[in-house]
């Protein structure tokens, strides 16, 4: 099966990457799930929790002061401002 | 008298030992931290990436007419920030930069533009006050080791002052000096004008046979672009801070690695004349004994 591939960045760091199968965002219109074979799709996001899942399960949940979400071809960018907090198997350092 | 000229150089030795020790300690500092900076600069590199690609999307989608960069007309007056550095010990990395920014100034106001002075670093800082020069704004934030939130607030202060109208001190443009990192023997100072933003130098990034794809934008182009473009503004003023910081590290490494071979130097030339003295006063003690005893054994 096709997969995502998710680029989590902030400011200073890139925080996590890899293949995943859903990508969960707050977009400034309400929160937006995005699964493989989306539109190209561009949002500015509001502070709010970014959960991105793999097939083995929640990879990364971590909250965010804003920033925005690019949707391309099954490459998803995120880039946020301020990680706050966040929780993971397999988070980057 | 004969001893005293000894006592001079060794004084001398002594004390050009220690700033030796002080010159080599600063050097290993500015080494151990200047791949930590380089590091920084570079993970700082997806995000700037991302965002000049999201710029450049919606920059082909739709106009681009925005308030960041549109040219002002209505002013005369532009912005120069100059990023120096906080400490010295860097050789000439932040006489070269205010060098640079005064050529600058020079020029702008040649123009027959009016230049407000925005510095980081304490370096510069104390340049523009001790010569009475009203500087705008000024942050000192630790420039070997700049934050993000430092560099969003310089951003923040400066996207201000693009916005405001005239009476508030508005400026028509905003140029940025600082050094570029271009390896570890050079580093180069550079001018950079930041606003109004050139959109165009970030369409050209896709390749020739890459198009870019038509986007769904949430809410809509121009809030998206209202949200990308000072970010943008953002991360350029804190990637310009972080290749500032690995440079100046490099510049003070190589300034206190040229400061210990001189002290080394001046050590082996000082200790060089210890040893004549010392061998003149034995000498001159040698002929007193000599011809004293010469003159008791012809009496």
């Amino acid at each position: 099966m096709a997969e995502l591939n998710v680029d989590l960045v902030a400011a200073d760091r890139k925080v996590w990457s890899g293949a995943a199968r859903e990508v969960s965002a707050p977009s400034v219109e309400g929160q937006i799930g995005i699964l493989v074979g989306h539109t190209p799709f561009l949002a500015v996001l509001r502070p709010g929790t970014v959960k991105v899942s793999t097939t083995q399960g929640v990879a990364v949940e971590a909250h965010v002061s804003g920033g925005f979400i690019s949707v391309d071809d099954d490459l998803v960018t995120i880039v946020v401002d301020k990680i706050t907090q966040s929780a993971g198997s397999s988070a980057l350092a | 008298m004969a001893g005293g000229s000894q006592r001079v150089y060794k004084q001398r030795i002594k004390s050009t030992q220690s700033l030796k020790k002080m010159f080599r300690a600063q050097e290993l500092i500015a080494a151990s931290r200047i791949g930590k900076a380089r590091g920084r600069s570079a993970a700082a590199t997806p995000y700037e990436r991302a965002i000049t690609r999201a710029v450049s999307a919606v920059a082909t989608h739709s106009s681009t007419d925005h308030p960041l960069t549109r040219e002002r007309h209505d002013t005369n007056r532009v912005a120069v920030l100059v990023i120096a550095s906080d400490r010295g010990m860097a050789g000439a990395y932040s006489a070269s930069v205010i060098r640079e920014t005064e050529k600058l100034v020079q020029q702008l106001t040649a123009e027959g533009k009016e230049v407000s002075l925005y510095a980081t670093g304490r370096r510069a800082i104390s340049f523009y006050r001790y010569r009475g020069r009203e500087l705008t704004g000024e942050w000192s934030y630790g420039s070997d080791n700049p934050q993000s939130d430092v560099a969003g607030e310089i951003a923040d202060t400066l996207l201000g002052a693009f916005l405001a109208p005239v009476a508030e001190g508005g400026v028509a443009e905003l140029h940025v000096v600082y050094t570029q990192f271009v390896n570890m023997v050079t580093q180069r100072p550079r001018v950079v004008r930041m606003l109004p933003l050139e959109i165009v130098e970030g369409v050209a990034a896709p390749g020739e046979h890459e198009v870019l794809p038509l986007y769904d934008f949430e809410p809509s182009p121009e809030v998206v672009l209202d949200a990308l473009l000072p970010r943008y503004v953002r991360s350029r003023i804190f990637s310009f801070l972080l290749d500032a910081a690995a440079s100046e590290l490099a510049s003070r490494q190589r300034a206190m690695h040229t400061a210990t071979d001189n002290a080394e130097d001046l050590i082996r030339n000082y200790t060089r004349l210890a040893n004549q003295a010392r061998q003149a006063d034995i000498t001159q003690e040698i002929s007193e004994i000599v011809s004293g005893a010469d003159a008791l054994a012809a009496s």
